[in-house]
């Protein structure tokens, strides 16, 4: 869409890709509500990675196929390391469910960010992670009111023990900041903002290669490598965007182990 | 082309969230060396403080968009 309006002003200067880019026009609506091709994407997400792990485990064999050994990989992997690890024996069962469906809701949702035409993050529209890092802060605080009680819980976060005494003073009002504030900001920022970026970065090699492509002269000889390099880009965000799902799925099970420990 | 010193100033203020993630993550892979059975140990705290120093460079983002 952009690299429409790109071509019919050229001329006019390079126009670099800003928050503009992010305002999807609706695909269809069905009686006044819009529906964007973010929408569609999220529908097609949770189609998509239910369908797979219904197939992977459809036919449970105790020697797995090719299908079955990936989804038992996939799950084993949010079990043991998210899970288990970091939330203890004791308590993680229970978790397993959010962590892992987190986790691969946010994966493929990122990684739509450079599957071929698609290529665009939904976690890019502050909405999503919004919601998301909303349900992980309401389950972590809801675990540990439940485990410690309202004042109990809100008494283990503020004062943690070992600190003298004057210092509470500042340490206190930091401290329930971070569990009612800070924390859930930050989950929903850092993935926000990591998409919002990388999606733009793109924008500028692959419209600005276009440009210079059409601009003649000496800049047409250069666009190859800006190609070239939102090539590489491409795949510095792969790594960037597993590397996002992996952090908001570990930063939730940390919030939730230190809200189920006995002493902080 | 057009911008504002506000992302100038959010590229300075950057500089010292990524001082502090290169720190902490040079502190987890000497740890890891030093002691490769501590690795899962040594990861989620890893984690957890790459996690609070990159939130200030995520302000700064905000800050500069925002004001």
């Amino acid at each position: 869409m952009r690299a429409l309006a790109l071509l019919s002003t050229e001329g006019e200067g390079f126009d670099p890709p800003d928050a503009r880019d992010f305002e999807l026009p609706p695909v269809f609506s069905i009686g006044g509500f819009e529906v964007t091709k973010v929408m569609l994407l999220v529908a097609f997400s949770v189609i998509l990675i239910g369908g797979f792990f219904y197939l992977a485990a459809r036919r449970g064999s105790l020697v797995p196929g090719r299908l079955q050994f990936a989804g038992e990989g996939a799950y084993s992997f949010v079990r043991n390391q998210l899970g288990r690890d970091i939330i203890g024996s004791a308590d993680f069962q229970k978790f397993v469910p959010f962590l892992f469906t987190l986790f691969f809701f946010i994966l493929v949702n990122n990684v739509f960010g450079i599957v071929p035409f698609i290529q665009f993050p939904t976690m890019s529209h502050i909405g999503f992670p919004a919601s998301l890092a909303l349900l992980s802060f309401l389950i972590y605080n809801i675990v540990g009111i439940r485990r410690h009680g309202f004042v109990n819980y809100f008494k283990e976060a503020m004062f943690p023990p070992g600190v003298p005494k004057p210092v509470y003073v500042i340490l206190s009002p930091i401290e329930l900041m971070t569990i009612l504030f800070t924390r859930p900001l930050t989950l929903a920022m850092r993935l926000f903002a990591n998409m919002f970026a990388g999606h733009l970065l793109l924008l500028v090699f692959i419209l600005g290669g276009e440009y210079m492509l059409h601009s003649g002269g000496f800049a047409a000889i250069l666009s190859p490598f800006a190609f070239g390099f939102g090539v590489v880009l491409t795949f510095f965000e792969l790594l960037v965007q597993v590397l996002q799902a992996y952090i908001f799925t570990l930063l939730s099970a940390l919030y939730i182990a230190g809200a189920l420990a006995e002493e902080h | 082309m057009e911008g504002t010193l506000n992302v100038v100033g959010y590229g300075l203020s950057a500089i010292g969230p990524g001082i502090g993630v290169g720190l902490i993550f040079a502190a987890y892979i000497n740890g890891t060396a030093r002691q490769p059975e501590a690795r899962g140990i040594l990861q989620p705290i890893a984690f957890l403080g790459f996690a609070l120093a990159e939130a200030l460079a995520l302000f700064g983002l905000v800050l500069a968009f925002v004001l």
